[in-house]
């Protein structure tokens, strides 16, 4: 996987498979950029999991939060990291160690680690870094060019609506 | 895993402008509505906190106006766009969102005119300095900044003769001082210059010439670059610290390297005002569409009416950088090797008296303030915009006594030289 370049299919195929996610550094401030994306998420239907020692047995987006992979209740698809790059390694440590392990590993923006992504491939993880899935969402649903965001897609093709007024969803 | 790279005119043509997926109308809707109805109330809360996608209000964002945003972010290369009501408003609200009371930015004086009113007027009542710069000696800038001055700003063909500027020289010196490079590309257009390319972190442009370029709507746009770090210093508050207004977000780290055109959204245009008519939007789009044929024919009209006035007895001087024997010719073939634009002047023997009866004598051409319409345009500055000037003055600005603008349309040429030869001989 070259991960200085992701393709549209790539992404595309991953938000499309994914209905679980984990979010390592969910934060319970509405300010932070893990609430944004935690709230995008939910409200195109994702089932979300907050993971955050500081919050654990407390609810953020009325979603109740783990202190750690460990003790999520169940398998998930995907887990999303908001951790600072040099906690990448013990991370995946813990991804590694999961019973039962995600299908996909995504790193938010300005986070990155090619060993842990190499680790993880290898175990048959698809690997995102530095990108943000509220943004490749948005991108490819095209409802990021409501906000004058080049979304570098073209198409003369349906786009694909979501639930109520002003949502797009992605086409498989 | 590489991607097909869509050429320009592909751009021009389809870049933000899905099918609407109610109707299947193929061309984007002229979105005429003031307001957009939410969902329930937590849709309307994650709008106004910016946390989803999505119309509010059309002083904010309208779906028109976001087509033409996401086609001009394409066409320069940028992360992301803004359009407003005119290109004075793109450079206003640029500043609003860097700029305090008491803080500087460095300019080119090779600028249009209105710019030059509004840095050096307008913006003072702001308590915001403008510093004129001459771009062709550098040091003039450098010797200028201090720990205030916020950014520098350039025309990429500088009205009113056309010159380019050396961007990636004024790229250099902004970033080794920690400070943006803004362009305005209104005279050159992204078919002939993309100042991103070439370093530049912002370009604003007036979307009422070229792009539009049916001399029917006024329009202006701002492009982030997405290239600057707004985190690195303190300069630039309303990107890198938390914003009151929105629950203590901060924008930078949200929005990453499409921050800019955000703050300017949500904080600037939000709360200053100047939003671009929907109708304006849709024409503006329509014109881009054509933005590449139009450009070369305007470009390739230019240099064969400069070619022409050259060799004409009653002219005696030509300034256009595309004449192979001008002093700029060089650095435009560097930036624009598919033509030098087709706004320059020249100067009719016999000064002012001479200047006066030429646009009077023009009967195809128009005669009027305006540059970048399919009919070319013709303007003596010193009878018209800079009239209450006095000859040294006018001198200094490029607006001398016998100077005459053109802006040269998309006409057959050989009607274009055949009015001018008409008017030269009144003259
Ligand atoms: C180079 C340049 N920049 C900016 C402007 C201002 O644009 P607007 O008239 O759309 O406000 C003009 C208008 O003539 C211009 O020529």
């Amino acid at each position: 996987m070259d991960h200085d370049h992701y393709s549209d299919a790539y992404i595309g195929s991953i938000l499309t498979e994914v209905k679980t996610v984990a979010i390592i550094g969910a934060s319970a401030n509405e300010a932070r950029p893990s609430y944004f994306v935690m709230k995008y998420l939910l409200n195109k239907g994702f089932e979300v999991t907050p993971v955050n020692p500081g919050q654990a047995g407390k609810e953020i987006l009325g979603q109740m939060t783990c202190a750690s992979l460990a003790e999520l209740p169940g398998p998930v698809d995907m887990v999303d990291i908001f951790r600072a790059s040099a906690a990448v390694p013990g991370i995946t440590d813990e991804i590694l160690a999961m019973q039962t392990l995600p299908k996909v590993v995504w790193m938010q923006l300005t986070v990155r680690d090619d060993e842990s992504a190499a680790q993880l491939e290898e175990r048959g993880i698809r690997v995102v870094m530095d990108r943000c899935p509220k943004i490749e969402f948005g991108r490819l649903s095209h409802e990021i060019g409501w906000a004058g965001i080049n979304s570098k897609t073209l198409s003369s093709r349906k786009p694909q609506l979501g639930n109520g007024f002003q949502s797009f969803g992605i086409r498989k | 895993m590489s991607q097909r790279i869509p050429g320009f005119e592909t751009l021009a043509i389809h870049s933000g402008a899905q099918p609407d997926p109610a109707t299947g109308a193929r061309i984007t809707p002229i979105y005429q509505t003031t307001a957009y109805v939410f969902n329930d109330t937590d849709h309307a809360a994650s709008l106004f906190g910016l946390q989803a996608f999505g119309n509010i209000y059309t002083r904010i964002m309208n779906p028109t106006q976001a087509v033409l945003e996401e086609r001009l972010a394409a066409l320069e290369g940028g992360t992301a766009a803004l359009a407003v009501a005119s290109g004075h408003a793109a450079q206003m609200l640029v500043f609003h969102t860097i700029m305090t009371s008491g803080d500087n930015f460095i300019s080119a004086r090779r600028l249009y005119g209105g710019s030059i009113n509004q840095f050096g007027h307008s913006f003072k009542n702001f308590g915001w300095e403008v510093r004129w710069a001459d771009v062709d000696k550098p040091e003039t800038i450098s010797s200028q900044i201090d720990e205030r001055t916020k950014a520098i700003f350039i025309e990429s063909f500088a009205n009113p003769a056309g010159f380019v500027t050396d961007i990636e020289a004024m790229a250099k010196i902004a970033h080794d001082h920690g400070i943006p490079l803004i362009v305005d590309n209104t005279m050159a257009s992204p078919y002939l210059v993309r100042p991103i390319e070439h370093g530049a972190d912002i370009v604003v442009r007036s979307l009422t010439k070229f792009l539009g370029g049916h001399g029917n709507s006024m329009g202006g746009v701002i492009v982030d670059g997405g290239t600057f770090d707004w985190s690195a210093s303190d300069k630039y508050p309303m990107l890198s610290k938390p914003r009151d207004e929105y629950a203590g977000v901060v924008l930078h780290e949200t929005f990453g390297n499409f921050a800019f055109a955000i703050a300017c959204r949500v904080l600037g245009l939000r709360d200053l005002g100047p939003a671009i008519a929907p109708m304006n939007a849709f024409l503006i789009l329509t014109g881009i569409e054509t933005l590449a044929l139009r450009m070369q024919r305007h470009c390739d009209n230019a240099l064969a009416v400069a070619k022409h006035l050259k060799a004409h007895p009653k002219v005696e001087w030509v300034e256009y950088s595309g004449l192979e024997d001008h002093h700029n010719h060089a650095l435009m073939k560097r930036y624009s090797p598919k033509g030098s634009g087709s706004v320059f002047t020249f100067g009719v023997k016999g000064g002012y008296e001479a200047g006066v009866k030429f646009v009077e004598g023009v009967e195809i051409i128009s005669h009027l303030a305006n540059i970048g319409d399919t009919r070319t345009l013709v303007i003596h500055p010193a009878s018209t915009t800079h009239r209450q000037l006095t000859d040294e003055q006018r001198a200094l600005a490029g607006a001398g006594n016998d100077v005459v603008r053109l802006s040269i349309g998309i006409e057959n040429v050989d009607d274009i030289i055949a009015d001018i030869d008409q008017a030269l001989d009144k003259a």
